[in-house]
């Protein structure tokens, strides 16, 4: 294989890691969008929060002598902190619902987009002042090993991030879809008022899904900060946009097409990276975000949704 | 929260009456032009500087406020128009000087001229990138548009610090290695003809009195607006677009306008604040400053210029007056100084916590402008009692009128 092929096999086996990432976050995104019509910006949050607890589950586990002493053990470390912090971020979600969206249900549109963004700044300064301004080190207590394919090289840590991504939206895939929960979840998207008038609880399933898109938010954190060793105060705010882009670029309101959108904006960051410039990598997806709202605003699998008069 | 609700209540009562505005504004008026010059003669240069600081943000968030507060579309990426001016102003203002010693205008004092010369076309680079910003991204519905201009607010940022067009000198900011910023003219005027005995006319007051000079222009000029053709037009169309663009607002230039015209002050600032300062960087162009001008005229009240002077007075003043009246003797017991510098440490954890408070309690804001209180919050009981007293005084007074008939 060629060395320029070999490149562009790299960037793509990194751009999917990436995209996995935002694929996740973009769900969250796109849940709430699609049931509440509001831009959840406090959602980047989420995916700080979920490293901070998934870091701090990880070094308190980690002193039992028992998680570290077999690889089955291991695994069983690293899937109660996953889960730990995907529950503790699901429900700082349902609580920020409460009492920073809920009140504001009927109110104008503006509203709960300012409320998000107090939301935002007050868990982004919680956590400055609370736990540290610095970047902490997130430890990894596997050994990570680099297999060779072509000229490209793929580590296990991104093995397990993809592998785990794609886990995770089969599962959110099967529950939206199959399940009686996820039906009314689907129910309540498409016309909100009819769905209480057909019994369903319509508190219960906005509760639910600000549930699960944080918790999806807070595995997306611990990912990136096992990919790149250190998570910080601020980490959500960036990728955060990236995954709304994600979401808008995929259709928002739609779950398939936020996990595209997130594949896709992680390739086409990833390879800006290697061809463009790594100064304006970050320009990238707020290039797209811009030209797609402008020219697609229904995104790629969205269907064109006229504004409600 | 009961007391808190009814003591913002009280204060609005108490504009409403004709001594409390005049007596008030009275007051305003000696503060804000004679209390500086006390801190000046008590050697306290700091607080003049907080003075001229919040007159910025003031300006600031006035211009944000007419296309918040006025037309309704939120911009999260305002700053970029402060940091286009700035930078626009200092490399105009290293050609302009140039080109002034060059033809020899003057003489052999070098003093900076560009800040005058320029000042008068310091809102055609703001107004031009608002424009820039605005017209591709103008159709799109209000949080879209939020999350548009926050981008390009990034863009804007990331664009300063990788150096664009060499004129930014990146991340280490203007001016650079081997460029000066001289004295602006009229600064060493004023310190040698304005000072006597211990007071000494500062630099930073004769800033403090532009930035008061151009917020009072500001206020004169956006009242103007608010009362004109276009700013009905604003009002008709934050209220209901479908319902404006059939009485014949043109919804797209009224959005452009409300852009180019917010953005003017923040060009007008950023113009000012390279020339006060005589130093920017990326630093000072971050997300979190859009964000803190956002909170000043939500806190204050959307579309109200009382309202957003103080939202600004408050978010940009208070951390620091509270660090300084804490170390003074009168508050000592009050507050420890760490304690009070923790204040400062937290302010941005408090006005977090604010903003979600005031969209649940109080969404119109601190000195909310009438018509904007009505929108947000359309069931709150102190206005409907209010109403139905007018109301029902309106009625009385009619049967009154015609038993005397």
């Amino acid at each position: 294989m060629s060395v320029e092929l070999g490149i562009i096999a790299q960037q793509f086996v990194n751009g999917l890691t990436l995209g996995g990432m935002y694929a996740l976050l973009a769900l969250g995104y796109t849940l709430v969008y699609g049931i509440l019509l509001m831009i959840n910006f406090a959602h980047a949050e989420m995916f700080m929060f979920g490293a901070y607890v998934g870091l701090f589950t990880l070094q308190g586990l980690s002193r039992i002598e028992f998680f570290t002493s077999s690889g089955p053990a291991l695994l069983l470390l690293y899937l109660l902190t996953f889960l730990i912090a995907m529950v503790a971020t699901g429900i700082l979600g349902v609580i920020i619902e409460r009492f920073a969206y809920r009140p504001l249900r009927h109110a104008p549109r503006l509203a709960p987009l300012i409320s998000a963004i107090g939301v935002s700044l007050f868990l982004q300064n919680a956590a400055l002042l609370w736990i540290s301004s610095r970047s902490l080190p997130f430890p990894v207590l596997f050994e990570v090993r680099t297999f060779r394919i072509g000229g490209a090289s793929i580590s296990s840590m991104q093995i397990l991030i993809i592998t785990v991504t794609i886990l995770l939206m089969l599962v959110l895939d099967t529950f939206i879809s199959r399940t009686r929960l996820g039906k009314s979840m689907r129910a309540t998207s498409q016309d909100r008022e009819t769905a209480g008038l057909m019994g369903i609880d319509i508190n219960r399933v906005i509760a639910l899904t600000f549930f699960i898109g944080p918790a999806l938010g807070g595995a997306a954190g611990i990912f990136s900060g096992m990919y790149y060793g250190n998570i910080k105060y601020n980490m959500g705010f960036i990728p955060g946009i990236k995954a709304f882009t994600a979401a808008v670029v995929g259709g928002i309101g739609n779950l398939r097409g936020a996990m595209l959108g997130g594949f896709l904006i992680g390739l086409l960051e990833s390879l800006a990276a290697a061809y463009i410039s790594t100064g304006y990598k970050d320009v990238i997806a707020f290039v797209i975000l811009i030209i797609v709202l402008i020219f697609k605003p229904g995104g790629l699998l969205g269907e064109s949704v006229a504004e409600k008069v | 929260m009961g007391a808190v609700r009814n003591g913002l209540v009280a204060v609005n009562d108490f504009f409403s009456t004709r001594p409390g505005r005049i007596g008030f504004f009275f007051v305003l008026a000696l503060i804000t032009l004679f209390l500086p010059v006390f801190f000046q003669a008590a050697g306290n240069v700091f607080m003049v500087r907080i003075f001229a600081l919040v007159g910025i943000y003031v300006l600031l968030a006035l211009g944000l406020n007419i296309v918040v507060g006025y037309a309704g579309l939120l911009n999260l990426g305002y700053i970029a128009f402060y940091a286009v001016g700035a930078y626009a102003g200092m490399n105009l203002g290293f050609l302009m000087q140039e080109l002034l010693v060059g033809l020899g205008f003057l003489g052999e004092r070098p003093e900076n001229w560009s800040y005058w010369v320029l000042l008068p076309f310091a809102a055609v680079p703001g107004v031009l990138a608002g424009i820039m910003i605005g017209a591709p991204v103008l159709r799109l519905r209000g949080d879209y548009l939020a999350i548009v201009t926050l981008g390009f607010g990034e863009i804007v940022r990331i664009a300063i610090t990788n150096d664009i067009a060499g004129i930014t000198n990146g991340a280490s900011g203007l001016p650079g290695v081997g460029q000066s910023v001289a004295p602006v003219a009229g600064q060493m005027w004023v310190r040698e003809n304005l000072s006597f005995g211990n007071f000494l006319f500062s630099k930073d007051l004769y800033w403090y009195y532009i930035i008061v000079a151009l917020v009072l222009f500001a206020i004169f000029v956006i009242t103007r607006l608010d009362n004109s053709r276009l700013g009905r037009a604003w009002v008709a169309m934050r209220e209901d677009e479908v319902a404006a663009s059939s009485v014949g607002v043109n919804i797209l230039t009224t959005k452009l306008w409300a852009f180019a015209l917010g953005a003017a002050w923040g060009g007008i600032a950023g113009h000012t604040y390279a020339y006060w300062v005589g130093f920017i960087s990326p630093e000072s162009f971050n997300f979190m400053e859009s964000v803190l001008v956002v909170c000043m005229v939500v806190l204050g009240g959307m579309g109200s210029i009382p309202g957003t002077i103080l939202g600004a007075v408050i978010i940009t003043a208070a951390p620091e007056i509270i660090r300084v009246a804490a170390t003074s003797p009168v508050f000592a017991g009050f507050l420890t100084p760490e304690q009070a510098a923790l204040v400062g440490d937290y302010r941005f954890l408090i006005f977090g916590g604010l903003m979600v408070v005031m969209m649940a309690l109080r969404p119109q804001g601190i000195l909310p402008s009438k018509r904007r209180a009505r929108e947000l919050h359309p069931i709150d009981d102190t206005i409907l009692a209010q109403e139905n007293q007018q109301l029902w005084e309106a009625e009385h007074k009619h049967e009154s009128d015609s038993d005397l008939l």
